[in-house]
């Protein structure tokens, strides 16, 4: 898998904060000029074009960088199980582990400008577009300092500033909203593109179809970025789609297969998807990927899936395992070193969730806020109208 | 006028070619005439929507326009007639017959700070799409704490047409009135259409517009303020269309022109009503309602919606909850029959109020037979 490596003098504290992630502590130096070539674990498989070359080139900070963030996201998700089961976080609660890899790659091809919308499972991309461990912890616990002031939960997480928008709770419903995110996009002539996230399970929905053809019709620079997780809730894909080739189910409309456990194959995915939606309109990149919690905090995940399959895609395919091996495969750091990085994620999880504790909730007042963004000062009312009544801002 | 409106202008099955009964129901009456004293001029609903969304594409570029028909075709009801050229395809969007995919991506382009416009050929296929005007529009700001709002419109004709059957004449007012996060406009006449429709396009949120078939080609007196390219009117109040102290009867779209009629009819019977219009189902203009019922003492309610958990019952709870103690008599509500919408003349005409239903339910709220 390595190819090829040009520099070994990479161990030199950092000493600016500088960084394309989202963490400002780095300890370790990257020579930006050292490049490493490698190749993508497997090749790409194309539908209606030529898929890009597997091979990659990267940075030790890149590696580092993918390595730190992943295992952040990591540790949030396995944090957020705990305070689900501590009865903290309510309701509904889609956790990413397993998939970190399709969020990291991306965000590595894209700019903040570009848009990306999903449906549930969210905290990650969330988190991958510049959000805090403290927003998303607040606003699972229905804390004021949530990213969505707790209004939204687990499902509902948006950050306009970096076009996110959103956390979605109705399956396929994000796949037209995206679209129109494109076609707002080529609107107003903007370099900018799209991605559109939905499951395996939404793969299905007739919507995903109808914004496809306009898509299609429009040139819109749409990316439909398929994380075929392989199972739609406790459904399998098979069970569920009569074509689970989901790269090559928008006919007319090109895809790729994508390892969606190795971010290297989707950060190149991305690049090349990229460029082909601004000069010839949508694409769809099915990312190969694995969920390893069950669909939602109710389902142990194990009723329709082999407990043998979980662990043999941990050990075979994970994707931080896969950064870990070529971190070491080319000394840019220690097994101790990488050890410290997930130990420093932990220590920032439990910061943040501590703060987020700390984070009160939302004043009684704030049921009647943001109803509408101008509410011309119209009476509303609580469940019983003489005990509770608003002007709406 | 009469020559547009009997042209097939209808698509998908939506031809509409009797009119000629409505039309004389609905000329404007003498009421509403003296509400425009200073009026010069008349104007169709037609073109008083054509108009208002000439002048808010011209002011904001990023007002468009979407939907089936909307652009080479003219629009199926002409209201988008002109645009097209004007604009170009880039702002006045032909559709596939895609009602889920064309409204979800109107809001992602609402989402990203566009105004779109977008037609439904009548909102009975908006069904096709409620989930994104509900799940994806009116929930939003709330949902991300007041991060993303979503300034659509969602616009077309609602309720019955003429015979064309139950699956096109439907009026969707209190299933999208009873939405929070929503805000619903009921146009009747072409000072509204222009005023709520231009007021629905400024809006940051969420609106949905609800125009009538029927009303399309009437004609009713515009001022020179009404005619002015700044002309808006207030979202969430109604119009007092007449003014009455004997009883209060409240309406909306076409059942407005029906309410001034019979209120003419009972004047001849010594009964003085006054009219209002509701303009808004949601915000509902509650107090002017109240205020209203407070003087008359008495209530009928007027809708071609269904009546159970209808646009009256909500009116009728506000009044017994707000203004018990100044009711003389039982409200009376008015609306659509229990029924599917039958095809045929005679039951159509049964499943839907009609002037003389109004009449005798306010002579009864008056406690005058016949």
């Amino acid at each position: 898998m390595a190819l090829a490596r040009r520099s070994s003098n990479l161990l030199k504290p950092l000493s600016t904060a500088s960084s394309s992630s989202f963490l400002n502590r780095r300890p370790f130096s990257t020579d930006d000029s050292t490049t490493i070539t490698i190749e993508t674990s497997v090749p790409f498989t194309g539908h209606n074009c030529e898929p890009p070359s597997r091979s990659i080139d990267t940075t030790p900070k890149e590696l580092m960088t993918f390595f730190t963030d992943m295992a952040l996201m990591r540790r949030m998700e396995i944090a957020a199980d705990s305070l689900y089961k501590s009865k903290l976080i309510r309701g509904f609660c889609h956790l990413y582990d397993g998939q970190e890899a399709v969020s990291i790659g991306m965000e590595a091809a894209i700019t903040k400008k570009d848009c990306i919308i999903t449906a549930y499972r969210d905290h990650c991309i969330f988190l991958g577009r510049g959000g805090t461990l403290l927003e998303s912890f607040a606003e699972l616990m229905g804390r004021q300092a949530g990213c969505s002031r707790g209004k939204g939960g687990s499902m509902h997480f948006y950050k306009k500033d970096a076009c996110f928008f959103g956390g979605h709770g109705i399956v396929g419903a994000q796949v037209p909203l995206g679209c129109g995110l494109a076609f707002a996009q080529k609107y107003r002539k903007e370099d900018h593109v799209t991605f559109t996230m939905y499951g395996d399970g939404a793969a299905n929905q007739g919507q995903l179809f109808e914004a496809l053809n306009m898509a299609a019709l429009w040139d819109l620079p749409a990316i439909l970025v398929c994380e075929n997780n392989h199972y739609g809730m406790g459904t399998a894909e098979w069970r569920a789609a009569k074509s689970p080739a989901y790269y090559k189910r928008g006919d007319y409309v090109p895809g790729l297969k994508v390892d969606g456990m190795d971010a290297f194959a989707v950060k190149q995915a991305c690049k090349f998807a990229k460029e082909h939606a601004l000069k010839n309109g949508p694409i769809i990149l099915e990312m190969d990927t694995y969920r390893y919690h069950g669909h939602s905090m109710s389902d142990p995940g194990s009723t329709y899936r082999t407990r043998d399959e979980i662990s043999g895609v941990r050990q075979e395919r994970d994707p931080i395992e896969r950064i870990r091996k070529l971190i070491l495969a080319h000394d840019i750091a220690t097994e101790k070193e990488l050890k410290d990085i997930e130990k420093l994620a932990r220590k920032e999880v439990d910061e943040a969730i501590a703060k987020a504790k700390e984070s009160p909730m939302p004043d009684d007042s704030e049921l009647f806020t943001n109803v509408y963004r101008k509410g011309y000062g119209v009476e509303s009312f609580g469940a019983d109208r003489k005990e509770v009544r608003a002007t709406l801002p | 006028m009469l020559g547009i409106i009997k042209q097939k202008v209808g698509a998908r099955g939506l031809t509409a070619p009797v009119f000629g009964d409505y039309m004389q129901k609905l000329s404007p009456v003498a009421s509403a005439m003296r509400d425009f004293s200073s009026a010069t001029k008349k104007m169709t609903v037609r073109d008083a929507l054509n108009s208002a969304l000439d002048e808010e594409m011209a002011a904001d570029s990023n007002v468009f326009v979407m939907g089936e028909e909307v652009g080479e075709y003219q629009g199926a009801y002409k209201i988008t007639k002109g645009l097209l050229d004007k604009y170009g395809p880039d702002r006045v969007v032909d559709t596939p017959i895609t009602e889920a995919g064309f409204t979800g991506i109107g809001v992602g382009a609402a989402y990203h700070g566009l105004k779109p416009v977008i037609e439904f050929m009548t909102f009975n296929f908006s069904m096709q799409a409620i989930d994104h005007i509900i799940n994806s529009a009116a929930k939003s700001n709330y949902m991300s704490g007041g991060k993303i709002n979503v300034p659509i419109v969602f616009r077309g004709p609602n309720g019955a047409a003429a015979g064309v059957g139950a699956q096109h004449s439907q009026c969707y007012g209190a299933w999208y009135g009873a939405i929070p996060g929503l805000k619903v406009l009921v146009p009747y006449s072409s000072e509204d259409a222009r005023g709520l429709l231009k007021a629905a396009i400024r809006d940051p949120d969420p609106v949905v517009f609800l125009e009538n078939e029927i009303l399309y080609g009437d004609s009713f007196p515009v001022s020179q303020e009404v005619l002015d390219p700044n002309f808006c009117l207030p979202i969430g109040k109604a119009k007092i269309e007449r003014q009455g102290k004997d009883v209060t009867i409240t309406a909306y779209s076409k059942m407005v022109g029906f309410a001034l009629k019979a209120a003419e009819i009972l004047e001849k019977d010594g009964i003085n009503a006054e009219v209002i219009n509701l303009r808004s189902i949601r915000p509902l203009d509650r107090d002017t309602i109240n205020d209203s019922v407070r003087k008359t003492n008495r209530l009928v309610t007027v809708e071609e919606g269904f009546r159970q958990h209808g646009v009256g019952a909500e009116i009728c709870a506000s009044v017994v909850e707000d203004s018990f103690n100044y009711l003389d008599a039982p409200v009376e509500r008015i609306a659509g029959a229990d029924v599917p919408t039958p095809y045929t003349a005679n039951l159509e005409r049964l499943a839907f109020p009609q002037i003389e239903d109004i009449v005798r339910a306010t002579k009864r709220a008056c406690y005058r037979s016949g």
